[in-house]
């Protein structure tokens, strides 16, 4: 496997060698964190008034997460980056003439963009866990509670996956401009609104952001959904599956 | 080595590349010429692999591009297209395609200070002029000292002093005993370099041929007189066995093979008859006419003018492939229009150069 070393090499240094990608991963973790920590000083402050049904599913840990909803914007323009980094300036051809075997240049994409997300979704899932906790002060919950470092754990995989879905979602498209224009208003409001009304509840919670969501709850009553944490997680991971696959077809057939 | 056999590739209902197979063998510069459009870049697209062909098949020392596990140590490309993220510098543009090839990084400093971009390393191409983009290009190409080399269009759009550091870079790189095919649509860049010819007119080879072979079978050599008693003029060289052509301004163009001896022939037959003589002269069309004359009948996109008082006509039998004697001596440019040539002929690229009203002279 020496060759996939040396491709695995190559593509971390064109990840850390682009400043808008950079970009992108700093903006995902202030804006998940920070979008957090307001929420949960909100909620700390407003505990009281709120209704009794909402006291007592009250999620501390989602709440902490609240961010991710922004924060996971920046991680799918991440993804959408890293391919339209390729076909969006011609790049690819040098990339394809340096490493003509497409399933190993997909494969060390996504294996080193994928490892780069999961450590910053890790770090940013943490982070706006333990700052969350600290603002919600009596409301908040600890680690050791159970389901809480599941949910803590899901959240960095969530934004690994979400990343990933785009991904493999911009091999499809090759466009960077039409990959954004799906995904972004796609995964900011569609996904959520189809996930809210009752009409259309029923089939949006297989979507893969709805399914997967569930991970980072640690009340499970609070969602209502038929599938428990780890199952919606899965829902996302044959989604993602399924992108990454239909990119490696496209990738593989057409011409570059 | 670069081997094609029956290279096609069809978008929808056009035939961009058409059934190509020719060697490009080492140690010579292989130009590569056709008009806009004809297929160079898609053929060469599809040799490194970025093109999948429709049929036919095409290898590099042996192999299919995607067999080769580090390709840039075989063969190093210059594609005609932008190849490079703009944000990203110089030195990590060619560092990311040295890692993936297991080429080391000393390298990369190496290729620049080749290229003599060792100044703008750590520079974003963006920035960059278009002979320092080309420049950039061709570090990439020479990253993994390659024996084959591959230049698409190298010298469009270029200025003279870069059109010159191309051209001798490719001399100096053959001279190294490279194998070095190079796409271009003007001949006369290609009579600079080119020892080889390979011709494409809209995706088909038309010639496949030694540069000095192309321009002994191609270059038209006529002697045009020109005489106030134009009527007796035409009658002794008919006499003659001669096969005068009706040129402007009452001049009468012969077709010859020889050079040189034609001419005084010619003005020694005036001399016995007593013809009076206006002008005598030989006419050499120059290569780039050749090459005009060879695909004209190809040329994509003719620009479509108003007149349409002289018929501008491929010459039959221009298109002949090698070896079968193609339109050389013996052959009448002007007479007549060919089959085919529509009553609205243009005056596009390619066209007229055999039209007896206009381009001679030149």
């Amino acid at each position: 496997m020496a060759h996939v070393s040396r491709v695995l090499k190559s593509e971390w240094t064109k990840v850390r060698s682009v400043r808008s990608t950079l970009w992108t991963l700093v903006a995902s973790v202030v804006v998940t964190v920070g979008l957090g920590a307001m929420i949960c000083t909100l909620t700390q402050s407003e505990f009281s008034r709120m209704s009794t049904r909402s006291q007592l599913t009250f999620d501390p840990t989602y709440t902490a997460f609240a961010g991710m909803s922004l924060g996971q914007l920046a991680m799918i323009a991440f993804g959408v980056l890293v391919v339209s980094a390729e076909y969006g300036t011609g790049m690819i051809r040098s990339s394809l003439t340096a490493v003509p075997q497409r399933g190993t240049f997909l494969l060390c994409k996504v294996l080193v963009a994928g490892l780069l997300v999961l450590v910053v979704g890790m770090v940013t899932s943490f982070a706006t866990f333990f700052l969350g906790q600290a603002l919600l002060g009596d409301h908040g919950t600890n680690i050791g509670e159970p389901g809480v470092l599941r949910a803590v754990l899901g959240g960095g995989l969530y934004m690994t996956l979400i990343m990933l879905f785009s991904l493999g979602f911009t091999f499809v498209m090759r466009s960077p401009l039409l990959a954004f224009a799906i995904l972004m208003p796609w995964f900011f409001l569609v996904a959520n609104i189809l996930g809210s009304v009752s009409a259309t509840k029923k089939f949006a919670q297989y979507l893969p952001d709805q399914a997967g969501g569930t991970v980072m709850s640690v009340v499970p009553d609070s969602l209502d959904r038929p599938y428990g944490p780890w199952g919606g997680l899965l829902i996302m991971v044959a989604w993602t599956a399924v992108a990454l696959l239909a990119g490696y077809v496209v990738l593989k057939k057409r011409d570059a | 080595m670069i081997e094609l056999r029956g290279l096609t590739k069809r978008y929808g209902e056009k035939l961009a590349v058409d059934d190509l197979t020719f060697t490009v063998r080492p140690g010579v510069v292989t130009g590569f010429l056709g008009p806009n459009g004809a297929g160079k870049s898609t053929t060469m697209r599809m040799l490194l692999g970025l093109d999948s062909p429709t049929a036919g098949d095409v290898r590099i020392d042996g192999k299919h591009y995607d067999h080769l596990q580090e390709p840039l140590n075989h063969i190093g490309a210059l594609l005609e297209a932008k190849s490079v993220h703009g944000g990203r510098s110089a030195y990590n543009h060619l560092l990311c395609l040295a890692q993936s090839n297991g080429i080391p990084d000393r390298r990369v400093d190496e290729v620049l200070e080749m290229v003599g971009l060792s100044a703008v390393a750590r520079k974003r191409p963006k920035g960059f002029s278009l002979g320092m983009g080309q420049r950039l290009g061709i570090a990439g190409a020479l990253l993994g000292d390659p024996q084959v080399l591959m230049f698409d269009e190298p010298v469009n759009g270029l200025d003279p002093e870069g059109i010159h550091w191309i051209r001798t870079l490719m001399l100096h790189l053959a001279r190294e005993g490279r194998t070095i095919f190079v796409s271009s649509h003007l001949m006369s860049e290609m009579a600079l370099t080119a020892e080889h010819l390979v011709v494409i007119g809209q995706g088909k080879l038309m010639a496949d041929t030694s540069m000095a072979q192309f321009i002994r079978e191609n270059s038209r050599t006529y002697v045009r007189v020109r005489s106030p008693e134009a009527e007796r003029m035409r009658e002794v060289f008919l006499a003659e066995g001669y096969q005068p052509v009706q040129g402007e301004d009452g001049a009468l163009e012969i077709e010859t093979v020889e050079n040189g001896q034609a001419a005084a022939r010619i003005g020694e037959l005036a001399a016995r008859e007593g013809l009076v003589l206006h002008e005598l002269s030989t006419q050499r069309a120059s290569l780039e006419e050749a090459f005009m004359r060879l695909t004209a009948e190809t040329v994509e996109y003719h620009a479509h003018a108003e007149n349409g008082a002289a018929p501008a006509s491929p010459v039959p039998g221009a298109n002949v492939p090698p070896g079968e004697g193609p339109a050389g001596p013996g052959h009448t440019p002007g007479v007549g229009p060919a089959p085919g040539a529509g009553p609205a002929p243009g005056t596009g690229w390619g066209e007229g150069w055999d039209d007896p009203q206009k381009g001679k002279g030149r």
